[in-house]
């Protein structure tokens, strides 16, 4: 299965390339002018991420959530997983670049390759910022009631985290 | 709501080292903040530039629009209250293949536009319809073929796989998904009833 991951990107570049080509597509230009984009996006995003990692390691390093969730910790501890994908969890429906921050602590604290870290990368990669997306699309077109979207959109990302454990559980034991 | 968060975890943050005592670390925390984020940007900085490029080849070879045409026909079902023909299904699909190929900024656009052709044939202007609701549970579940900014940061932080949780986050996405399309279709039926 891991070499099945392995192979999409590299399949995946091919395949757009092989297409650019097919089409006729002014592929280096077009590759400039993406990157150009990513450029400025990334610069975009830059002082977000900067004020993100700021405040969460403020927060994580402080050591609040062990405190605060200690009647959680034996739950934790019996199912192998540090307290620390809380935050993650509860803050990834809200804030991409908050989660992003909190990956990257989980990342350098147990290494990307054990298991918190792969169960951490999955859940950043499985969901979207929920309560943002609903704010922005129902905010753009000022509907006020949003029935059950909240609901449902929330009770998904529960659903993903959920599922992300065990998945992950299942790929890498 | 981001403020929130924001300025909870500094007040907590700075309350909670003061009381348990470590004033040192914190002084350390708050100097080192900006550079740790900045160091963040740095690292995955030549990848994302690198990807969006990758990315732009596909959307001017029109694979984004041969993507669309291939969740068309599933969308329709998903969409029972929009006509086949309705704009609105093809903004849909335009915005969940960006949305896969992990074109968040060409994604955004074609959402709202979305809405809006679904809001033109909303009765109630101030209340969501049908299609709207599961159209945002659609859009939240956020199906990404290749995450890239998590795969950028794996390989920043020294992965020996860093496309290994592919398969797994596409899967933990569809679960998540028919979660959310399960939910919304029960709660849709018990409204009408």
């Amino acid at each position: 299965m891991s070499l099945i991951s392995v192979f999409i990107i590299p399949i995946f570049v091919f395949l757009v390339v092989m297409y650019g080509f097919y089409r006729n597509v002014d592929i280096y230009e077009s590759f400039l002018a993406g990157a150009k984009e990513g450029l400025v996006m990334t610069f975009h995003i830059a002082p977000s991420i900067i004020a993100m990692v700021f405040a969460t390691n403020l927060f994580l390093n402080s050591h609040f959530i062990e405190w605060a969730f200690q009647f959680l910790a034996p739950l934790f501890r019996l199912i192998h997983i540090p307290i620390e994908i809380l935050p993650m969890a509860l803050v990834r429906p809200i804030s991409g670049t908050a989660s992003l921050a909190i990956l990257n602590n989980i990342l350098i604290l147990y290494g990307p390759d054990s298991f918190v870290g792969r169960l951490a990368s999955t859940l950043q990669g499985c969901t979207d910022t929920t309560i943002y997306v609903l704010a922005l699309y129902f905010g753009s077109i000022r509907v006020k009631k949003t029935g059950h979207a909240l609901g449902a959109g929330l009770f998904a990302d529960f659903v993903g985290i959920v599922s992300s454990f065990f998945i992950v559980r299942l790929f890498f034991g | 709501m981001v403020s929130v968060i924001w300025g909870s975890f500094i007040l907590i943050g700075v309350v909670f080292s003061i009381v348990t005592g470590q004033v040192e670390a914190l002084n350390d925390q708050i100097l080192h903040g900006a550079s740790d984020g900045m160091k963040l940007i740095f690292e995955m900085l030549p990848i994302l530039v690198l990807w969006t490029g990758v990315m732009k080849i596909a959307e001017n070879a029109g694979l984004l629009q041969k993507f669309s045409n291939l969740v068309r026909p599933v969308l329709h079902k998903l969409f029972p209250s929009l006509r086949k023909e309705d704009p609105a299904l093809g903004y849909i699909a335009s915005n969940m293949a960006a949305n896969a190929l992990g074109l968040g900024s060409a994604a955004t656009p074609f959402g709202l536009k979305a809405m809006e052709e679904m809001q033109k044939n909303n009765p109630k202007k101030d209340t969501a319809t049908e299609a709207m609701v599961t159209f945002l549970i659609l859009n939240t579940g956020g199906v990404t073929i290749i995450p890239t900014t998590v795969i950028a940061l794996r390989m920043s932080q020294g992965s020996a796989n860093p496309s290994e949780i592919i398969i797994t986050s596409i899967l933990a996405t569809i679960c998540s998904s028919i979660a959310g399309l399960t939910m919304d279709y029960i709660l849709r039926k018990r409204k009408r009833l």
